[in-house]
């Protein structure tokens, strides 16, 4: 079935149409139209549920570069559905939320298409099958993610912000290309599901682990794991729907999906058992610390994020030693994990969607998002005040909410892998529920501080000036629904659980049964978890009352030991180091570019020949030289020595031409009509721009150089011959190879042709003919623009 | 160029045509004898360069009102877009095919989609070269 390939498409192809139809439409009906792409892809996906809670899946490929193993395979499973949801869903709601957001200043087409090409690109990623195309689709998300970031491009943070973004996600983006290349060398099949299949065998390869890293590397930067999380604060700089769409319900995720996805080929080694749990504790636990001192809710909001991805990968982490177990009942344990990491993703789309939305009302009705001028809001926006509330308490993990679910089978989790007997317990196992406890306390405070510290409180009416009021409607649908998904899910979790997750889980974790909880409850009497929540309550209450008190404790960390000042300060000796490298040798002389450019010639054409022993001459097999090519030959010296005596540029060029003429008597001698004919236009052609430019240099003097350097640069150009004429030599007479010219001699049946030149650039080679074509283009135009750009500038200085 | 002189021009007029004959021949016989799209599309270009030369820039561009950038471009979609042709007929990117039809006056004649390519080929390099020319006989 072609359609799961289309729905990835789609979006690619309204993002293509919105220029064209931009003018006729107008802004504000853009983005309903925009709105009705994620709503039907929602319905599409939403329509195999029924299929994927069979335990069935979809699989529809195009073949695309059939000859490197490269196909457009798109393969539909439990997590895929999960995350084709959540980014189709919760696209929706942004699309609706931003009509009324973006104010009519800003450029909706703009938006709305980097949008779409994020949708469409984030689609790709989830559906997936070959590595080369997900990863295709893992950079242009990066890609579309930079582009809404700067996209209040005249902001210098929104510019920052991007570029961090950008050379993070990237830099992660090539590490787990090169792991992809390498899974590829192990495996020689580029689809996951045959990698997972073959895997098991291959865990004692030298290339096992530097894959395994590498490709943690590009899901660490993507979904913003310490210390890679630095991109994420200033990618609050983008409007906020994208805030709540890309960076933390869809992109960030990204990561996640990607764990999870290779869990299966992965999973199951101590190396990414501790890899993944530890930095996913350690990132839950420092986003959480970081996210108490922010002032500007947004930053909070990007920390939290943060901390609970972290939560999530912990949890991914834990539940991969199921693999190692099988089906046992310390499987099935660690399985809870992965359950629950599935289960918190959904959630915490819900709860961090709603909230940034709140944040995004705020920002917008008030004028502020700092904390410290925020206050008293609750009478004033009741209806955003109910969302807030809901969204954070259920981040809180209170009851009544989804997001006490998930925790409390985090704290479960986190217990399980603290005291199971194995391999994977250490001495210091014990940590995991303590780091988790602690994280969750500052959860608690962080999420309480946007409640109390915003709604609550007197209202400083000198701050802010203009009075705030509810949004229009259609700001508060979206935190509507999520609101309500975060009540509903808390109600009905098995919905959820027994349609999506349980399918999902059953194909990470092949053969382990009772990995999942045969339903989810919220009540399971009085044991560890709850305890763990109730300590949580109390202590996070009095921790946040007297938040005064201790927050002196920000200020142990030096201002200067960042990883963001550690950032910058790479990111500026980088810029150094270039510019001085480059000033170095662009020195604007053209006799010292040639010197660089001649030398490296010989160095490495030179040094190849020598080192790999293939200078080899022998003219054995040469056909004789007859009179003509001797005179020819003769002629060719002779002006080629006397062109560097002449006194007149024009001579010069008239004997450059003398030279040109007779390479292409050689190709008529040698019956190469082609290449003649090529070679005489063009002689004639570049003659006469020649004497075009001939008006406008300078007048051709003599450089007086030191003796020294014009022995050097003589030694220079001998050499440089030397080594042309040698290298074609040994290719004549060296027979490495057999030849190739068999095959065009075939042209008349291959390709209808009698001419083999022609036949080879139109027909056997086309491709390396069309990237010629394009490549003269860009000459072209790029002659054209340098020009142009030096007449504007002169018109420019004319006028001054 | 505000050369004025009377021989050239007239030889020019005369020879411009020859030169245009050439390159269309070349281009079109390209595929059984020598020629072909990238040589005649030069020699399309020497022709231009030619008139601009013993014509003033002005005079020629009033007279042949083609944007050479344009044309250019033109050229490189038209050799991409040809290559995209065989997709639709589940052939490869830049499969090139061809056969032998019975036409009125020429007989048993090969008509081959490598000609759109080639024709692709020869109107960027006429429009990058006469871009190139243009530029630099313009910039004063």
């Amino acid at each position: 079935m072609q359609l799961l390939i289309f729905s990835i498409l789609l979006p690619f192809l309204t993002a293509a149409l919105i220029p064209l139809i931009r003018r006729r439409i107008g802004n504000f009906n853009i983005g309903w139209l925009v709105l009705f792409i994620p709503v039907l892809l929602f319905g599409f996906f939403a329509s195999q549920i029924p299929m994927v809670s069979s335990r069935e899946t979809l699989l529809s490929s195009i073949e695309w570069i059939p000859s490197l193993g490269i196909n457009f395979t798109a393969y539909l499973d439990g997590l895929s559905l999960i995350m084709a949801l959540l980014i189709t869903g919760v696209g929706s709601l942004v699309v609706l939320y931003s009509i009324y957001y973006l104010s009519p200043t800003d450029s909706f087409p703009h938006f709305y298409a980097y949008l779409l090409l994020f949708m469409g690109a984030m689609l790709g990623v989830v559906l997936s099958d070959n590595l080369m195309v997900l990863y295709v689709f893992w950079e242009l998300t990066s890609m579309s993610s930079f582009l809404l970031i700067a996209f209040w491009y005249h902001r210098k943070n929104s510019r920052y912000g991007a570029q961090k973004s950008l050379l993070i996600t990237v830099f992660g983006g090539f590490a787990m290309f090169a792991g992809f290349l390498m899974l590829y060398a192990m495996t020689g099949t580029l689809s996951i599901q045959e990698t997972a299949a073959v895997m098991g065998q291959l865990t004692e390869h030298a290339l096992f682990y530097p894959a395994m890293f590498l490709i943690l590397l590009g899901a660490f930067t993507k979904s913003a794991q310490f210390p890679f999380h630095i991109w994420l604060p200033d990618a609050m700089e983008a409007p906020t729907p994208v805030s709540a769409y890309l960076h933390s319900a869809t992109m960030v995720k990204a990561g996640m999906y990607l764990v999870a996805r290779f869990t299966p080929i992965f999973g199951g080694t101590s190396a990414w058992f501790w890899t993944i749990t530890i930095v996913g504790l350690i990132t839950l636990f420092w986003g959480a610390f970081c996210a108490i001192r922010q002032t500007d809710l947004k930053a909070l909001l990007a920390y939290s994020t943060i901390s609970q991805l972290g939560l999530i990968m912990s949890l991914l982490g834990m539940g991969s030693a199921a693999l190692r177990y099988g089906n046992t009942e310390a499987g099935a344990l660690y399985g809870l994990a992965i359950f629950a990491a599935l289960f918190h993703l959904v959630n915490h789309s819900t709860f961090k969607g709603a909230l940034f939305m709140v944040v995004g009302i705020i920002d917008h009705q008030v004028g502020t998002r700092d904390i410290r001028r925020l206050g008293g809001l609750m009478a004033l926006l009741p209806v955003t005040f109910t969302f807030a509330v809901i969204g954070s308490f259920s981040m809180a993990g209170l009851p009544l909410l989804n997001g006490f679910l998930s925790k409390e089978m985090f704290f479960t989790a986190s217990l399980n892998a603290a005291s199971m007997p194995g391999l994977f317990s250490t001495s210091w196992g014990w940590l995991i529920p303590v780091i988790a406890w602690l994280a969750s306390v500052l959860t608690f405070i962080y999420a309480m501080i946007i409640v109390f510290r915003t709604f609550l409180g007197n209202r400083d009416s000198k701050a802010v000036e203009k009075r705030p009021v509810e949004p229009p409607i259609g700001m508060l649908i979206s935190p509507a629904i999520l609101s309500i998904l975060i009540v509903g899910l808390f109600f009905a979790p098995n919905l959820l659980g027994d349609h999506l997750l349980k399918p999902a889980l059953e194909q990470l974790l092949p053969g382990i049964s009772g990995a999942s909880p045969d339903s989810i409850y919220a009540w399971h009497g009085v044991n560890t978890e709850l305890l763990m929540t109730i300590g949580i309550v109390l202590i996070g209450s009095v921790l946040f009352i007297t938040f005064d008190r201790w927050k002196g404790i920000f200020k142990i960390q030096p201002a200067g030991w960042t990883f963001n000042a550690l950032y910058n300060y790479a990111l500026a000796s980088s810029e150094n180091a270039a510019s001085f490298v480059t000033r170095s040798y662009m020195t604007g002389r053209l006799h010292q570019y040639f010197f660089y450019i001649l030398l490296f010639f010989i160095v490495s054409t030179g040094g190849t020949l020598l080192l790999s022993d293939a200078l080899s001459i022998s003219f054995v097999q040469d056909a004789p030289v007859s009179i003509y090519e001797l005179m020819l030959v003769l002629v060719m010296i002779i002006t080629a020595i006397s062109i560097l005596f002449t006194r007149s540029r024009l001579s010069a060029i008239l004997m450059n031409g003398v030279l040109g003429y007779s390479i292409s008597i050689f190709f008529v001698l040698f019956r190469a009509p082609d290449l003649a004919l090529t070679q005489l236009v063009i002689e004639t052609v570049t003659t006469a721009l020649f004497l075009l430019c001939f008006n406008y240099l300078p007048e051709w003097k003599r450089e007086p150089l030191p003796k020294r350097k014009k022995a050097r640069n003589a030694v220079l150009a001998i050499a440089g011959g030397l080594v042309i004429t040698l290298t074609g030599l040994s290719v004549n007479s060296a027979d490495l190879f057999e030849t190739i010219s068999s095959y065009f001699q075939n042209s008349y049946e291959l390709a209808g042709g009698q001419n083999i030149v022609n036949s080879i650039l139109g027909d056997f080679r086309a491709l390396d003919t069309m990237l010629e074509g394009l490549v003269l283009f860009i000459a072209g135009i790029g002659v054209y623009t340098l020009i142009r750009l030096k007449l504007k500038k002169e018109a420019g200085t004319d006028g001054d | 160029m505000g050369i004025n002189d009377v021989i050239l021009k007239t030889v020019a007029k005369a020879v411009v045509l020859i030169i245009f004959t050439f390159g269309i021949y070349l281009f079109l016989s390209g595929h059984n004898s020598p020629g072909g799209g990238f040589v005649g599309g030069l020699v399309l270009a020497s022709a231009f360069v030619l008139m601009f030369l013993s014509y003033d820039t002005e005079t020629v561009k009033d007279a042949i009102p083609i944007d050479f950038k344009k044309l250019s471009a033109f050229g490189v979609l038209l050799a991409v877009l040809s290559g995209l042709g065989p997709l639709l007929f589940g052939q490869n990117f830049l499969e090139q095919s061809f056969d032998y039809f019975n036409l009125p006056i020429f007989g048993k004649t090969e008509i081959a989609t490598v000609l759109i390519f080639e024709a692709g080929i020869a109107l960027t390099v006429v429009g990058v070269v006469v871009n190139i020319i243009l530029s630099i006989s313009e910039d004063e």
